[in-house]
């Protein structure tokens, strides 16, 4: 446990280190996908190449924009791209750092799908499968045959159970060289895209590595500021709350207490903490008339300091001074935070 | 035990945080739901379709009602919508913002069904195999029109004895599968292009009042929240208070009918405070009894 706590926080700690997380958990949902999927080629001629080129291409698109989608930094992106200048400049080296960090990351599900696609075959063969050699590979004599039936023929090359063509061409001699060319494009691509992880990583602190440490400082520092400050919001609207809770239940105590006409109970000497967290509410009909007013007509969003400081169940802070104060800090450090 | 602790604490630090892992707890149901139902085309005519339209549409619209159900903000939306304006004014863009979050994360778990089904494909097969043109396929081509809609009916069930080495049977349940995968990956398509514009185009709209509306729906569900803490701790109280009040008078009432002289001895001075004056089987069975049949009144005052 304290294995996983550790890798849990280490994760947490570095909004970078968290995206590379949801990275490759990406990564290995789409092999997971990929496996799961279950590849269905329709051998018609002119929707083999459809179906082949699609399920090779549009799952990698989504796979894509999903990177986008999840990733919480485009909403940072979009914002600071979109923000009024106001008295803070904007600098586009940030925003493209930001941007290319982003597509990067983004940019290796895809990757992984398509590597998987092309090693396993079933595409690719499902694809091309009527754009076989046949002069290299089969009997290209049968003339009687019109193109039209050869290439209807062709297209069932994946679906063995339903193949009539082996005097034509043998499946499994087609289905070899096509999975053979599939799984050298696999390999193909795997090391293009390797080489050039490796030519941006090794060669980019050659290219003005000042002005990347200063985009990559910025761009944590934005991300930074607007973490903290819907921090400083909800605790913000917890305080809030809480001051208004409590303003409210002593406002009913207060009005109920003049309703009654009642003399103000002196409160036992001893009555301690548990009588002021009773906020004046002793009895049912008084708690009653609490919850209905609660309902039909809540409080309005405006903190007044306390009126009158003897008698009041005000469990808060004890320095009646600083209360006329209170309102006007707490709107100070909403602001100041930005 | 640890692990799950961590993880649940993770969650339950932020409210939107607890919402998507509802909504993600939803999806993972739906999934599992899918492949462990036990699909069963009935293979007849007229049933076919409402079969399979139904499996498809029907359990989305389950999901999306439990979606709605299991966030407690809708709750909160509801409220904030048919309470009376009373001292507080009531803001629109507020509730239409907790509306639309809520509305999209309800549609996730329905959303990943319907795309789990078409991509399975067994619901469009069975639901579409009477609808195919039988001129296309070899193996009905030939057939009297009376029987081919039994014989395309008869499609999705493989074990059929008339069905089970028709290659025909395999050329139209191939057929529909390939459309059946190709509508869902483009349903998947779409809806990823619409989150990716929604997500990247919002701050050009009107951004400052979306920070404005996502601030005070947080404050109201806060403050909800507050105000069933403050009350559930003042409800313990108060019923702190209402029984040590019942015990006493209980005690007082014992002393006034009971002619037992009082205890003298100092040591037990702690424990009988405890006791609060009921020490033994008769007065247990009395207070019990009262308790049950005269409850005392709510009142502390």
């Amino acid at each position: 446990m304290d294995k996983f706590r550790m890798i849990f926080q280490f994760f947490q700690s570095n909004q970078e280190s968290f995206m590379n997380g949801i990275c490759g958990i990406m990564a290995l949902a789409s092999t997971q996908m990929y496996s799961a999927f279950d590849f269905n080629c329709p051998c018609l001629p002119r929707y083999n190449l459809a179906y082949g080129l699609g399920i090779l291409l549009v799952p990698p698109f989504i796979l894509f924009l999903l990177g986008f989608v999840l990733n919480n930094n485009i909403s940072v992106l979009a914002e600071e791209w979109r923000r009024p200048q106001g008295q803070r400049g904007k600098d586009p080296a940030v925003l493209r750092y930001m941007f290319c960090s982003m597509a990067q990351r983004a940019m290796i599900a895809p990757a992984v799908w398509v590597s998987v696609t092309l090693l396993d075959g079933k595409c690719i063969t499902c694809a091309f499968c009527t754009s076989v050699p046949m002069e290299t590979l089969g009997n290209a004599s049968h003339h009687h045959l019109s193109q039209g039936e050869i290439q209807r023929v062709l297209a069932r090359i994946p679906c063995k159970d339903i193949y009539n063509g082996q005097e034509l061409i043998a499946n499994e001699v087609a289905i070899r060289y096509l999975r053979c060319i599939s799984q050298a494009l696999g390999w193909c691509f795997v090391l293009l895209m390797t080489t050039l992880a490796f030519l941006v990583r090794s060669l980019r602190p050659c290219f003005s590595q000042a002005a990347f440490l200063k985009s990559r400082y910025w761009s944590h520092y934005i991300d930074m500021e607007r973490k903290l400050f819907d921090e400083t919001c909800a605790e913000h609207a917890r305080s809030f709350a809480k001051v208004c809770i409590q303003q409210f239940f002593e406002g009913m105590s207060t009005d109920l207490v003049a309703a009654r006409c009642h003399l103000p109970k002196k409160a036992p000497v001893d009555a301690g903490e548990a009588a002021e967290k009773l906020l004046g509410i002793t009895d049912q009909g008084t708690m009653n008339m609490a919850l209905k007013s609660w309902h039909r007509c809540k409080p309005p969003l405006h903190l007044h300091p306390p009126a009158l400081p003897a008698g009041n169940g005000w469990a808060g802070e004890g320095q009646p001074p600083t209360h006329p104060s209170v309102p006007r800090r707490e709107t100070a450090a909403y602001y100041s935070s930005v | 035990m640890d692990r799950f602790r961590m993880i649940f604490q993770y969650f339950q630090s932020n409210s939107e945080s607890v919402m998507n892992g509802i909504c993600g707890l939803l999806a993972l149901a739906s999934v599992k739901m899918y492949t462990s139902f036990d699909f069963s085309c009935p293979c007849l005519p007229q049933y076919n379709m409402a079969y399979g339209l139904g499996i498809m549409f029907v359990p989305p619209v389950i999901f999306f009602l439990c979606g709605l159900i299991l966030n407690r903000q809708s709750l909160v939306m509801l409220e904030e919508w048919k309470r009376p304006q009373g001292r507080r004014k009531k803001d629109l863009a507020v509730i239409r913002y907790m509306c639309s979050s809520i509305m999209q994360r309800a549609m996730v778990a329905p959303v990943v069904w319907i795309v789990v089904t078409l991509l399975d494909g067994k619901c469009l097969i069975c639901a579409f195999s009477g609808s195919m043109d039988p001129e296309n396929f070899v193996g009905f081509a030939s057939v009297s029109p009376e029987q081919v809609q039994q014989l395309l009916a008869k499609v999705p069930c493989k074990d059929d004895e008339l069905m089970r080495n028709n290659t025909s049977r395999k050329a139209v349940s191939r057929y529909l599968r390939c459309w059946s995968q190709a509508l869902g990956w483009s349903i998947l398509l779409i809806l990823i292009i619409a989150a990716f514009l929604a997500r990247w185009l919002r701050p050009c709209f009107n951004q400052a009042t979306l920070l404005q509306a996502r601030h005070w729906s947080n404050y109201i569900d806060i403050e909800q929240k507050i105000f069933e803490e403050t009350c559930c701790e003042h409800s313990r109280l108060f019923a702190h208070k209402c029984i040590l009040h019942f015990f006493e008078s209980m005690r007082q009432e014992i002393k006034l009918h009971s002619f037992s002289l009082p205890r003298e001895g100092e040591q037990n001075e702690g424990e009988e405070d405890l006791l609060r004056g009921i020490t033994d089987q008769d007065q247990v069975n009395k207070l019990l009894k009262t308790w049950y049949y005269e409850k005392p009144p709510l009142d502390v005052s």
